[in-house]
């Protein structure tokens, strides 16, 4: 599998997404500043990592969805590539557009840091299918703007197309229904608060995020 | 001689419904201090900054597409500008 991760000022998950994918399925990995106009050619997967984006300034990852790389990344994102948002990558792709809806600061003000339990809603996508009948995840949660928010209609709209794709045993957060991570309707764009990033060996106390990465080899060599 | 410029003002508020936490949090923080009166405080930005015109209307129009495009988030925020 070829992925890129995108790296942002401030970006400080990079490094792990890299070595995520390179150790759950020997993926072969650029990192790609958000300078770059253009991605790399024959791409399986965009990654775009946890941080803090531009300081988290004006709002969580508003001026890195307006950066050179997201517009390649949404043409990309047209053809079907897949791409995955994790963190201030789930704010990122909310704010280009690219995913409905918005994160709002965590109901109880406080930046929540811990391993949290999510429950698989749609195991059907190219990000899940390797979950097999597993109903319950554990990954890590480490954000203050994770409070998933959405006008009714929109909520209804992403409820009745089964976008919803991870919830919250413990909502965390405020976040609405639950919702811990989201699907575009084409099925090719996934944003997520919880880090697949940070449990893809049992040595990080779970690797229930590499079923994830093998789920996308799987879909990768489908295509 | 120096190219004409503009006081620009844009106001950005969270929706009226959507949750603001840290204008709960403020509001508390007041009543704490004994002003009990004070209710449905909000914490919204103001931005301020110059720009090249002379025309105010058009330089409305481009604030506008400012805050459509980066400034503020309309899925979750209103916005209101200002020129002087």
């Amino acid at each position: 599998m070829k992925a890129a991760v995108l790296v942002f000022p401030g970006s400080n998950c990079d490094r792990d997404c890299k070595t995520a994918v390179e150790t759950s399925v020997n993926g072969k990995v650029e990192m790609v500043w958000h300078q770059e106009t253009e991605l790399p050619s024959g791409l399986d997967l965009i990654v775009i990592p946890g941080g803090f984006s531009y300081g988290d300034y004006l709002r969580c990852g508003a001026m890195a969805s307006q950066s050179p790389v997201m517009a390649a990344v949404k043409r990309e994102a047209e053809r079907g590539v897949s791409v995955l948002g994790i963190c201030n990558g789930f704010q990122i792709l909310c704010e280009s557009g690219l995913l409905p809806g918005a994160l709002l600061r965590n109901s109880g003000l406080k930046y929540v840091c811990k391993p949290i339990e999510l429950t698989i809603e749609n195991r059907t996508t190219r990000f899940t299918s390797a979950y097999g009948n597993k109903q319950t995840v554990w990954m890590t949660q480490g954000n203050g703007d994770g409070n998933f928010f959405a006008d009714a209609e929109t909520l209804k709209s992403i409820e009745d197309n089964d976008q919803v794709v991870f919830r919250y045993v413990e909502n965390p957060n405020g976040s609405m229904n639950n919702i811990a991570g989201i699907i575009n309707k084409a099925g090719n764009v996934l944003g997520m608060m919880p880090h697949p990033d940070r449990a893809f060996e049992e040595a990080l106390g779970s690797a229930d995020g590499a079923p994830m990465f093998k789920s996308l080899v799987r879909a990768a060599q489908a295509a | 001689m120096k190219a004409p410029t503009l006081k620009a003002k844009v106001h950005v508020f969270l929706k009226p419904g959507v949750l603001d936490v840290q204008g709960k949090a403020v509001e508390g923080a007041l009543h704490g201090l004994g002003w009990d009166g004070v209710a449905n405080v909000r914490v919204g930005k103001l931005l301020e900054f110059d720009l090249d015109g002379s025309d105010p209307e058009a330089a409305k129009g481009e604030l506008k597409a400012m805050c459509e495009k980066l400034l503020a988030n309309t899925v979750i925020e209103s916005y209101k500008v200002e020129v002087a």
